[in-house]
């Protein structure tokens, strides 16, 4: 049991929340970042779909990883995350429809996300199913973090409310206070991201170039 | 065994994907009916929402029992057909009907405060998709009691403003016939400007292709009822 949390496997698991990030660091899944952030509960809802399917589709590569031809390799991870994001989709439809109609397209293209291939390509494919599962857990919760802090502000600075509900007071309105309707739209979602990569690297030393 | 040759590796892909279409048609199968549910109970808020009402922590299948009172088909003469079943009706087929006689309308009569109103549902095409909607009508089958707007992909701030209450609260009092009682629609025009022989409302700037096609939408789906409202 002991060796199910070793130091490397907690690296696995902590990398990606920072140092590692997938968003801010390795600059990957930027375009559904952009898309699903104008309100708080969507970007929950995505990073909790990317970082379940991240993790599970991890874990079914890494235990097919010796039986996989090496020729078709990228099509059996493709069919397996596709899978299991159409999977994901039809849950959604059932449980969760008006956040599914909210997502709108942007389910069906976790299929495409950068994160996903990358992870399975780099890490499932010669590792362990549980270190997989740690490393698809990290990445799941890495991109999360940085959608639910885009998303925070977008919402928060475009709408006046936090997960529909209103936080700015009423008083605030009247004496002037707009909401900002830039904030809405994607090309501020890309400032906010850029603003968190220049943050994130001004305080982490380790990723300033020389 | 060599899992580079050529036979493992079309046997390998055959039984991946019938694995995966039997795990796909399971869950697809097993969760339809919720769906199907969730659908309709979308549908029914949308409904609602044309009837100006606050559906926040309500339960809008009960609202939906409470202010519908019938769901009727109509056709194109303004006969009813049947005073039941129109909510299974889809407007959007219904509308595609090349043979305009032979289009089953629906018709939602509701009840609110005792007063009748009529709901029509609304389809039509935006800028860069459908856009759907409903419009509800007071007894009179004239003035327009509340509006809801809908789309699949308009541009956010911009077309997609039409969802908006700024937008669709325009509407409520509005007429659809003219003084000759004759059904004109409700024209969108450029805010400042105003529209000759017809009740208008302010379009949305920098939308004016949406809210051109929210006007096509209720001039053409509106028209098809003319023989119902004009009764």
């Amino acid at each position: 049991m002991k060796s199910l949390f070793s130091a490397k496997n907690k690296e696995v698991i902590v990398g990606p929340l920072s140092l590692n990030n997938p968003i801010t660091v390795q600059v990957l899944g930027i375009c559904s970042a952009l898309a699903v952030t104008a309100k708080l509960e969507p970007a929950i809802v995505m990073g909790m779909s990317v970082t379940i399917i991240v993790a599970i589709s991890n874990v079914i590569i890494s235990l097919l990883r010796n039986t996989i031809p090496t020729r078709i390799r990228i099509i059996v991870q493709l069919v397996v995350v596709a899978t299991l994001v159409t999977v994901v989709s039809q849950f959604l439809k059932a449980f969760a429809y008006d956040v599914s109609v909210q997502l709108s397209v942007y389910v069906g293209l976790i299929i495409t996300n950068c994160i996903l291939m990358g992870r399975l390509e780099a890490f499932a494919m010669s590792n362990r199913p549980w270190e997989s599962f740690l490393d698809g857990l990290g990445n799941g919760f890495g991109y999360a973090l940085i959608l639910v802090i885009v998303a925070f502000f977008r919402e928060l600075l475009g709408s006046g409310s936090l997960l529909g509900f209103h936080v700015i007071p009423a008083s605030v309105y009247e004496s002037g206070y707009v909401n900002n309707g830039l904030m809405v739209m994607p090309p501020m979602a890309l400032i906010i991201l850029a603003i968190i990569i220049w943050a994130h690297r001004t305080k982490v030393k380790q990723l300033q170039d020389n | 065994m060599n899992t580079n040759s050529n036979v493992y590796t079309i046997v390998y892909a055959s039984v991946m994907v019938i694995i995966v279409a039997f795990v796909l048609a399971f869950f697809s199968g097993s969760l339809k009916e919720r769906q199907d549910l969730n659908v309709k109970l979308d549908k029914k808020k949308q409904i609602l929402y044309s009837l100006n009402l606050d559906l926040q922590d309500k339960d809008p299948a009960a609202l939906y029992q409470q202010y519908i009172t019938q769901e009727l088909i109509v056709n194109v003469n303004g006969d009813v057909v049947e005073r039941k079943g129109g909510f299974d009706l889809d407007i959007k087929t219904e509308l595609a009907k090349k043979d305009e006689s032979s289009r089953l309308l629906p018709v939602y009569e509701c009840n609110i405060d005792g007063e009748t109103k009529y709901i029509f549902p609304l389809y039509g095409a935006g800028l860069w998709g459908p856009i759907w909607g409903y419009i509800a009508l007071n007894h009179d089958k004239n003035t327009v009691y509340g509006v809801y707007f809908s789309h699949a992909g308009e541009t956010p701030g911009l077309g997609a403003e039409i969802t908006s209450h700024v937008f669709q609260s325009q509407f409520s009092n509005k007429k659809i016939k003219n003084t000759t009682n004759d059904l004109v629609s409700i024209a969108i025009v450029k805010p400042g400007k105003t529209a000759e022989g017809q009740d208008y409302v302010d379009g949305i700037s920098g939308g004016t292709i949406t809210s051109h096609g929210v006007e096509l939408m209720l001039k053409n789906t509106l028209v098809n009822y003319t023989n119902f409202l004009n009764k």
